[in-house]
């Protein structure tokens, strides 16, 4: 029977009189992979931040495998980890260095087995001693994937992980994600704008827009459900309503 | 808190030194040139003065401990800037480290980068110039002491003002020795100053270590309790920029600070 992995309770963020993150309560089993999608500006970035500890919610709560971050963080992010553009390596540290840094923060065992492996897996060996600045985009997202698996989380967080990948390449990454999550001890929360992407990997998604979950469900059922010919038909439809009504009521 | 975590932000220091002779270089040469230019300096003013004061040993003796105390403040603030330059933040605290494993790792870094230093500083003094510390016996003790102290508490302080100031603050880390010099009597006694400076001086643990100094290559007695008064000023503010920083941090968190520190660093 799947576990809980990532459980967030009517989670809120505040800066003044914008609600970037608003009410927002969703929960991530072991084994899943569940998609968070919506607009630039939904408030997708501010939840994941949220359940990495780096920014504290206004109101509620973030638990990983039962455990409250708030109270517990280390503890809470001792099985988690993440990937994501926006947060790119060390330039100045070379591949291997970076992965036996972040090994250790992780305190990692058998550090040195798990780098190789990695490498390995990743197709990062050729490039171990290559300063990850001067590695190509999608090579530092390998890195960055690789990073992501060194303490081999049970919940793993991907903000947009295959947005720099040529089609080959994440094709290979959605494989070795959706086998990780196969085997049932790993929970995955994915953000992406491909849609196609979404479908094919996500068991579930969540839509996000203006900081609260409008929608909710299977990807491959969710566009017949509400009258749209494809995931991206409703992504659009359903990014636009909300600032539509807004407009109006205006 | 666990020694691995701690070890990560050591050797992070350490393969950007090994990858990097520049990094290695103003850690050997700044100090060397400070050493070489007080000596120097010591000498004619011993050739040129009838008072029998050894300027040696009183003048360069205190140029060695100052850049001592700058080196270790330098060291920490410089590993905390590691984390600013490369926009690491958010990996770093997204990691299970605790904050008191990273400022333990920023501390270790600093006093390691910094005792570099102080290897080449003896060496230079006493190889040209003919000082011996070890004439100061276990003095040397409390004095490093103090000074290792006080420079972990200045570097934690600065570390805590970028974070919460942004990466532009940087530049107004690197003159605070040059700002607290004056006040600590580095040169001169404490007497020599005003009376409203003299109250700052001892609020500032590195003035009984210079005072100790001067008394002892005087040849006169020196103040054990001040010394002691020095330690446990010096180990106060330690904890005080502990917890500053702790309390920098928690702001950071929950302002978003810390989530959006990466981007405002680009602009």
């Amino acid at each position: 029977m799947p576990t809980l992995a990532l459980k967030a309770s009517r989670l809120c963020k505040r800066y003044g009189n914008l609600a970037a993150v608003d009410d927002l309560s969703f929960q991530v089993m072991h084994g899943e992979i569940v998609g968070l999608l919506g607009p630039n500006g939904a408030g997708k970035t501010t939840t994941i931040n949220m359940v990495l500890g780096v920014l504290q919610p206004s109101s509620g709560t973030v638990e990983i495998e039962d455990i409250d971050i708030a109270r517990h963080r280390s503890q809470a992010l001792a099985h988690t980890n993440f990937a994501a553009v926006y947060a790119t390596l060390p330039g100045n540290l070379t591949v291997y260095q970076n992965l036996r840094f972040f090994g250790l923060l992780y305190n990692v065992a058998q550090l040195n087995a798990r780098i190789e492996a990695l490498l390995a897996e990743f197709d990062l060996e050729r490039l171990r001693d290559t300063r990850s600045g001067v590695l190509s985009s999608g090579e530092q997202t390998r890195l960055a994937l690789a990073k992501a698996l060194l303490n081999a989380p049970r919940l793993l967080l991907l903000d947009e992980p295959t947005a720099s990948l040529d089609p080959s390449a994440a094709d290979l990454i959605r494989g070795r994600i959706r086998a990780m999550a196969s085997h049932g001890q790993c929970g995955i929360l994915w953000t992406s704008h491909n849609m196609y992407e979404v479908e094919e990997t996500c068991h579930r998604v969540l839509f996000v827009s203006h900081g609260k979950i409008l929608l909710e469900g299977d990807p491959k059922a969710l566009p017949q459900e509400h009258g749209a010919a494809s995931l991206e038909e409703l992504f659009i439809r359903l990014a636009r309503e909300p600032l539509a009504n807004h407009r109006n009521a205006a | 808190m666990r020694l691995r975590p701690i070890a990560a932000i050591v050797l992070r220091q350490l393969y950007l030194m090994r990858s990097s002779p520049v990094r290695v270089l103003p850690m050997i040469a700044w100090v060397a040139v400070d050493i070489v230019l007080w000596g120097f300096i010591a000498r004619y003013l011993n050739s040129v003065t009838a008072t029998g004061m050894n300027f040696v040993a009183s003048l360069l003796g205190a140029v060695l401990f100052w850049d001592f105390f700058t080196r270790v403040m330098q060291g920490v603030t410089m590993a905390f800037f590691e984390d600013v330059w490369s926009r690491n933040f958010i990996n770093v605290f997204a990691s299970p480290m605790l904050i008191s494993e990273y400022l333990s790792g920023l501390v270790l870094t600093g006093v390691t980068t910094s005792l570099i230093g102080l290897i080449v500083m003896l060496i230079i003094a006493s190889a040209i110039f003919g000082l011996h510390f070890a004439a100061l016996g276990l003095l040397l003790v409390p004095f490093l002491l103090v000074l290792f102290l006080f420079g972990i508490a200045l570097g934690v302080l600065a570390s805590a003002m970028v974070l919460r100031l942004g990466p532009a603050s940087e530049w107004l880390v690197w003159p605070i020795p040059a700002l607290l010099s004056p006040f600590v009597g580095v040169f001169y006694p404490l007497a020599t100053l005003p009376s409203w400076m003299r109250g700052v001086g001892h609020l500032l643990p590195p003035s009984y270590v210079f005072e100790a100094m001067r008394s002892f290559v005087a040849g006169g007695g020196y103040s054990n309790r001040a010394l002691v008064m020095g330690v446990a000023l010096a180990a106060l503010y330690v904890l005080l920029a502990a917890w500053l920083f702790t309390g920098v941090y928690r702001y950071a968190v929950r302002s978003g600070l810390l989530a959006r520190y990466s981007a405002e660093s680009v602009s």
